[in-house]
């Protein structure tokens, strides 16, 4: 077939053939990778600007307001717009399809997506057009000062986070809804029995049943491991929405009473509280829900990928449970360079329940290693080397980050790019990222009726140029903030030129890798596929891989 | 062993975290290479499961007790309220200005020094670094609040002051991007050749 053939038609996908779960799935998916595009060249011109003024972009980059514009809005389309949609995307067709039971409700879904894509665009227009910018962390009063930032800017991008939290309310729901649906295998459950087994409690009642010579409290639990490790990482999500919602609505109420002549004293909120109450509810997502789902991720790849059960399932059940506690209790540690903090906040938990993440993270990744290594030999295919590479991530970012969390170090490291890049740089582009593209090939076949793939070596590029650009880039961005490159600055003059021209260049390196994954993708489903996927399915199934159930045999009178 | 400066204790830091890096990338690519090899891979040590997390859970508060006994500044700012400093400076931020003290902030070397920091606005950083651009101290700058800093100075030179804390655009020059809260020399440590000489 012709290039021009190929890249209309596609391989062999029929978006006619998919039904009406498959097409809200990858509806979400393209529109998650559109604007990982979108953030990658953000970060690309952010790179360029820390490489100094001989750098071969605009000069309108290196004024503050755009600067700062963009780096406010690169979180927000790199977390919500990118990452939210397309683990929501991924859970709202894997919660059916491995608790066998229909999604609660299609429009819902759909409504989802079109939230989180609309309410990131606004996001992003009030950094593009009204220079909007008091960063994600929107440190208490700054997001509400109308002397630096328009009123305008302010309104639209609140409302923008806002419909993305709405969306984020609807995914919650349809998650739980179709969790405690009584169809199918859970036809005959209790909520109670679900609620145990969602929260992980079987799996620690399990393990005491054990220790204590009982027999086993479940010998099959209501819900599958990964499907726990999304109920209970949504519990996080909820939390997390509602904090960031009430952040957004007591700056949309100073925002009003400005424009409306009134001007109310700022101070009335207290910043360090604000501060505590922000961070609690935005750690959620990082030490929460992104551990969490990861964590539930990887034991679900390790287990399609070797086709056997996992390896110490109870103890992985209840290191869910403790990761409940464990996540609410640890946003101290960004605030280990605020001297009003109190101290025995600092230390509890700032340092000691945030070291635990290295359990609970280590846990994971050892029960996901040995289950894949009992099942050996394994085919090196692209899902399992995705999988390595979220290891590899998660496995450099989580130390990074818990050696901050102390109070010696995060003295000299606060702010700096350290925290930026070796940390949740890597996190994400890396260990979420390599977890998240593993997901994505083993989903593919079941998403797509099994279309090819354009190109194997193309798969195999993007990996390699992925993983290497990635590291790279978090690597000698880590070392620049060890020589006191602050994270929250503007550079114009090349102050750490020699690492940021290889930060740079490692950075283009996803870029490029994120181009030859979309041709590749665009290739397989074609651009007559693509625009397919937006139209109205035809069969209106909202589950997957479900047998029908046997009509019952009449009863002879 | 002790850390005396943030030099020190990056520069060891930089290294067993390069260690560490390449130890876990290691570790993971031969676990991936012999996952898919037909012949059984000899394990090189065999950890057991408790062993690991017992060294996860001396990984996570050993590192803490480690930095509480070799770096200086840790106790001294859990304790700051109960130490007598030698010195005491006043500083305050508005409108993405400093108000420094009137006389050039010159410290002797070995010196307690407290510095308070209030902002009247905005959440700003206090942060001083040395010429090359890496960090000595820093904290952060909450409006309305008073921010206090003992820091002790284990090394000569001049300093330079300027926020680590992002608080909008009109921190640095709408068209060159200069940084406006930048301070030349805004902390002075002398005294380093004098108490060589007194040893």
């Amino acid at each position: 077939m012709s290039f021009v053939k190929t890249l209309v038609n596609g391989t062999d996908f029929d978006h006619n053939r998919l039904n009406a779960l498959q097409k809200v799935t990858l509806r979400a998916v393209v529109m998650s990778f559109l604007f990982y595009g979108l953030v990658a060249i953000e970060g690309m011109i952010m790179r360029m600007v820390q490489t100094g003024p001989s750098a071969p972009i605009p000069k309108m980059f290196f004024e503050p307001d755009h600067y700062f514009s963009i780096m406010t809005v690169h979180p927000i389309v790199g977390i919500f717009g990118s990452t939210y949609q397309l683990v929501f995307a991924a859970f709202m067709f894997l919660v059916p399809y491995l608790t066998k039971k229909p999604l609660y409700s299609i429009k819902l879904a759909n409504a989802v997506w079109l939230l989180i894509t609309i309410g990131t665009a606004m996001a992003w227009i009030a950094g593009f057009i009204w220079q909007y910018a008091p960063l994600y962390t929107l440190y208490w009063p700054l997001p509400a000062d109308t002397e630096q930032f328009k009123i305008v800017g302010g309104f639209v991008f609140v409302i923008g986070v806002a419909l993305i939290m709405i969306g984020t309310m609807g995914f919650i729901y349809n998650i739980y809804a179709t969790i405690f649906a009584r169809v199918g295998v859970h036809k005959n459950k209790t909520t109670k029995e679900l609620l145990i087994s969602g929260f992980g409690i079987d799996g620690l009642l399990n393990l005491i049943h054990k220790l204590t010579g009982k027999p086993p409290y479940s010998k099959e639990p209501a819900l599958s491991l990964p499907v726990v490790a999304i109920f209970r990482g949504t519990v996080d999500t909820f939390l997390d929405a509602i904090v960031i919602l009430s952040a957004g609505i007591l700056v949309l109420v100073y925002l009003i009473a400005e424009s409306t002549g009134f001007t109310w004293d700022v101070h009335a909120v207290d910043a360090l509280l604000y501060k505590n109450w922000f961070w609690w509810g935005l750690d959620l997502v990082a030490d929460g829900l992104v551990l969490i789902y990861v964590a539930g991720s990887w034991y679900l790849l390790a287990t399609i990928i070797t086709g056997q059960k996992l390896f110490m399932e109870n103890v992985a059940r209840a290191a869910l449970l403790l990761e409940l506690f464990v996540s609410w209790m640890v946003w101290s540690h960004h605030l280990l360079a605020d001297q009003p903090q109190p101290e025995m906040m600092k230390l509890v938990s700032g340092e000691m329940v945030t070291a635990f993440e290295l359990l609970t993270q280590g846990l994971a990744l050892f029960i996901t290693l040995v289950t894949l290594w009992k099942a050996r030999p394994l085919k090196m295919s692209p899902e399992l080397a995705y999988l390595l590479g979220g290891l590899v991530g998660f496995g450099l970012a989580v130390p990074a980050g818990i050696i901050q969390a102390d109070m010696g170090m995060n003295r000299v490291l606060h702010n700096t790019q350290w925290i930026s890049f070796a940390h949740f740089h890597i996190a994400l582009i890396v260990g979420l990222y390599m977890t998240l593209y593993s997901a994505l090939y083993v989903l593919w076949p079941l998403v797509t009726n099994n279309t090819t793939l354009f190109s194997k070596k193309l798969t195999w590029a993007h990996f390699w140029l992925y993983l290497i650009g990635g590291i790279g880039m978090g690597a000698l961005g880590g070392m620049a903030g060890l020589d006191g490159m602050l994270r929250r600055h503007l550079y114009v003059n090349g102050e750490f030129n020699a690492l940021m021209v290889g930060a740079a260049i490692f950075g283009s390196m996803v870029l490029i890798a994120w181009f030859i994954f979309l041709f590749n993708i665009v290739m397989s489903v074609g651009l007559k596929g693509l625009v397919g996927i937006f139209m109205p399915a035809k069969d209106s199934t909202a589950s997957y891989g479900i047998e029908p159930e046997p009509e019952p045999a009449p009863v002879k009178a | 062993m002790d850390f005396k400066t943030s030099v020190e204790l990056l520069k060891f830091h930089w290294m067993a975290y390069t260690i560490y890096a390449l130890l876990i990338i290691s570790v993971i690519a031969w676990f991936g290479y012999n996952l898919s090899r037909k012949e059984r891979a000899k394990s090189i040590v065999r950890i057991p499961f408790y062993g690991y997390i017992a060294f996860l859970v001396a990984g996570g508060v050993g590192h803490h007790i480690f930095t509480y006994n070799t770096i200086p500044w840790v106790a001294e700012d859990i304790m700051r309220h109960e130490i007598k400093p030698d010195r005491e400076y006043h500083i305050s931020i508005d409108k993405h200005r400093w108000k420094l003290p009137e006389e050039k902030m010159v410290v002797n070397v070995g010196e307690k020094v407290m510095f308070n920091v209030t902002s009247s606005d905005l959440t700003y950083g206090f942060g001083l670094f040395r010429k090359d651009g890496s960090m000595v101290t820093q904290m952060q700058v909450l409006p309305t609040r008073n921010n206090d800093l003992l820091w002790t100075f284990h090394e000569c030179g001049s300093f330079d002051l300027t926020s680590t804390e992002y608080a909008g655009p009109h921190q640095y020059d709408e068209h060159t991007g200069e940084d406006l809260m930048l301070v030349k020399d805004a902390v002075e440590v002398v005294g380093c050749n004098e108490k060589v000489a007194s040893k």
